[in-house]
């Protein structure tokens, strides 16, 4: 071994050592800082999130009547109750069917919405910022002006207003039940409320796409219009939709607000469009105060969505590279 | 630049959001909602009202409050959906030491919830009316003192019947038809609610053909499905002619679709009685709800709030000795809070004798109606999910046309599968 052979090592473990040294003294100077910035936060997450979770699951399986620390374990009752109980799988039907409906529709809308402002040469800050402005509107809020003013059902409610004119009916339309006009105030608001907010990821989507694409598209000689979407745009997009299904398809099954503030009455919520949410609200948080049965409903329904979404995930490739 | 053990910017805006949401938490624990403070000595009681409308009630309660001297008694005037509220915070430790509510649950004296008020009535017992006195009555121990009585009825517009040559309905046919006649392109006949009357008229329909929620010792279904269906297809068939006022911008409970000239009748109660009278002056008349057939009775339903104590208050005694000093003892506090505000019957019959507004007019036929037909609706053991049963029953008949026998049947089996959870 020659003496620069030997300088070299030394050389190589000096400066690893430094480095070590370097990295441990850094660490421990931002320790505290981390700490400081995160502790916080993740208390609130353990105390207000998780803690919630465990004890909801733990309550599932007691005879929890109007207390949160019930001593009579029931095991598995609570499930088979919900799971046979008729009310919370009609609610649970009726919401995969909502759902069936409400996802594409959104999607559809939100998609088309973004093509168009996307095409657009002039003032499209300005399109983009009108159509997402009703995502910043709260739920509540708009649920009343739904409620009372556009779809109330005497003769001057803005609906029957409109329906007036051509010399039609007034319609008592979050009354009636047969025919369910119901749903076309719970739907308009609801697609009113959201489809803003999934025009603008697809906005975003769509601005990623390089421009290269079409040029090479063009020069393959691809029609301009639906040949191009359909090959072109639609592919590679697919992150972007598959994202927008999911976090929808998870919106529809956690409906609540506008339903509830829509449909309930100090009386409390008819049976029909009853999301499941609603009907554990009633069951846990009202004047039920059965936490046992709305803990396990509540499960239920978690465990729903969870298989949803890793099957819609399989099925479409969220998370998988393009 | 990647510094790997520095702070990244991400890291410093968690950080900030987390200070924040610290922030907005402490600020919710400081909310214990004990605003005004109580003038007496001793240990600090507090007090849950909920939210009356008329002027001057929360004024008044807080000036009662101040007047007791053995305890510090903190009120809490509660907006918003008072029950839900009340049943969360009765589950843990933070509840009111002294609350009211409508009627004392049995679901409520199981786990514990309310304190035995028995003996602090005395002498007095006989002089509350009784129906209310039984709304807190579980097993023979009395759970809540009442404080007012308040009743609903049917206002009719007295002079739009006579011109439709129509008198004011006995019997459910008469209603039914008069609705229709009252009924043009302008006027619904008949306002029972946005949902047709399927939330508020709770036990009526029963009442009016001598059926009832429960049986009178609270343990078995008290009504039949071939005896109760005829009234809810007859409430059916008004809902889908036309003749109900749906969708009205206010609920039943508010007068204003009566007073607007929307409906020529409305299903509303007493407290509407000044609003009614301002609008209207003396063109309006109040009625019992109509008899369904030959073995029922007009029927006209009651309540009352009562003031409870929370059997898991730190101050179980001195909670109990000021509602009796402010409910039992206090004769003219209670005649100030029932009379001199809004429109109430006061719970006490010593102290409704020398009320002067319950004396002519409209509060006069409603006090004789309370008098002849008055009935309580919620019994205490009549559990919140027996009412969902029996009120999403009534939902499907009335507003999608359900059969209304199978209905009933499937409501029946709900309720008796509560019942034998109950008392098994």
């Amino acid at each position: 071994m020659t003496s620069r052979d030997v300088a070299d090592r030394d050389t190589v473990h000096g400066s690893a050592r430094d480095r070590r040294r370097a990295r441990r003294h850094g660490r421990q100077r931002t320790w505290p800082a981390f700490w400081v910035f995160v502790g916080p936060f993740l208390a609130g997450l353990i105390l207000f999130t998780f803690v919630p979770i465990v004890w909801s699951a733990v309550l599932s399986f007691f005879d929890a009547h109007n207390t949160v620390t019930p001593t009579r374990f029931v095991g598995l009752a609570n499930y088979v109750d919900m799971l046979t109980n008729s009310d919370f799988l009609a609610s649970l039907g009726t919401f995969s069917v909502f759902a069936v409906f409400i996802v594409p529709t959104t999607v559809a809308i939100s998609l088309g919405l973004a093509l168009l402002v996307h095409r657009l040469r002039f003032a499209r800050a300005f399109f983009r910022s009108v159509f997402f402005l009703p995502a910043a509107c709260s739920y509540v809020v708009a649920a009343l002006i739904w409620k009372l003013s556009i779809f109330n059902g005497v003769r001057f409610g803005l609906a029957n207003t409109v329906l007036g004119l051509f010399g039609i009916d007034q319609v008592p339309w979050l009354s009636s039940a047969s025919p369910p006009w119901y749903w076309v105030a719970l739907v308009t608001l609801r697609l009113w409320l959201q489809v803003g907010f999934y025009m603008v990821l697809f906005l975003a989507g769509l601005q990623r796409i390089p421009g290269e694409l079409y040029e090479a598209a063009y020069v393959d000689g691809a029609k301009p219009g639906w040949q191009v979407f359909r090959y072109i745009t639609l592919p590679q997009l697919r992150a972007t939709t598959v994202a927008v299904v999911l976090l929808n398809l998870i919106a529809a099954y956690q409906a609540f607000d506008e339903f509830y503030n829509l449909m309930s009455s100090a009386r409390g919520y008819p049976p029909f469009a009853r999301p499941p949410l609603v009907y554990l609200y009633f069951t846990a948080l009202g004047q039920g105060q059965d936490f046992g049965h709305g803990s396990a409903g509540a499960v239920i329904l978690a465990l729903l969505i969870g298989i949803v979404t890793v099957l819609q995930g399989k099925l479409f490739g969220f998370g998988r590279r393009d | 630049m990647r510094k790997p053990n520095g702070l990244s910017r991400r890291g410093v805006l968690a950080g900030a959001a987390g200070l924040v949401a610290t922030g907005a938490l402490a600020a919710c624990g400081s909310n214990t909602g004990r605003g005004s403070s109580g003038g007496g000595s001793g240990p600090t009681v507090s007090q849950w009202y909920h939210q009356y409308g008329e002027a001057g009630v929360e004024q008044a309660v807080k000036r009662y409050a101040k007047a007791y001297s053995k305890a510090n008694v903190q009120v809490q005037w509660t907006a918003g959906d008072y029950d839900t509220k009340l049943a969360t915070a009765l589950v843990g430790s933070g509840g009111p030491d002294v609350f009211e509510q409508s009627v004392a649950k049995v679901d409520q004296v199981r786990a514990h919830q309310l304190a035995d008020l028995t003996d602090v009535f005395g002498s007095a017992k006989d002089d509350f009316t009784p129906a209310v006195l039984d709304a807190q009555t579980v097993d023979g121990r009395i759970y809540g003192i009442p404080q007012a009585i308040d009743m609903q009825m049917l206002f009719y517009r007295k002079s739009w019947l006579a011109k439709a040559g129509v008198s004011a309905p006995t019997t459910l046919a008469e209603l039914t038809s008069a609705a229709k006649k009252l009924t043009n392109k302008k006027v619904k006949g008949l306002f029972l609610g946005n949902d047709g009357g399927a939330g508020v008229l709770g036990a009526v329909p029963l009442w009016s053909v001598g059926q009832s929620y429960l049986s009178d010792d609270q343990r078995k279904v008290g009504f039949t499905a071939a005896a109760a269906a005829p009234v809810f297809a007859a409430l059916r068939t008004m809902y889908s002619s036309g003749s109900l006022l749906l969708g009205a911008p206010a609920d039943w409970s508010d007068p204003s679709a009566f007073t607007q000239g929307l409906t020529a009748m409305q299903w509303s109660g007493l407290w509407a009685v000044p609003v009614v009278q301002k609008a209207l002056g003396q063109d309006f008349g109040v009625i019992a709800w109509p008899k369904g057939d030959g073995s029922g009775a007009l029927s006209v339903p009651i309540g009352a709030y009562a003031s409870t104590v929370n059997a898991k208050s730190k101050h179980v005694d001195a909670a109990k000795a000021f509602a009796k000093w402010l409910w039992v003892d206090k004769t003219d506090y209670q005649r100030d809070f029932d009379l001199s505000y809004g429109f109430h019957i006061p719970a006490r019959t010593s102290i409704a004798a020398k009320a002067d507004k319950l004396s002519s007019g409209a509060g006069k036929d409603a006090v004789d109606l309370v008098q002849q037909y008055g009935k309580v609706q919620a019994t205490p053991g009549w559990t919140s999910p027996m009412n969902t049963a029996y009120t999403d029953a009534l939902n499907n008949i009335i507003r999608k046309g359900s059969n209304p026998e199978s209905e009933l049947k499937t409501a029946i089996g709900k309720i008796d599968k509560q019942l034998s959870t109950l008392y098994k």
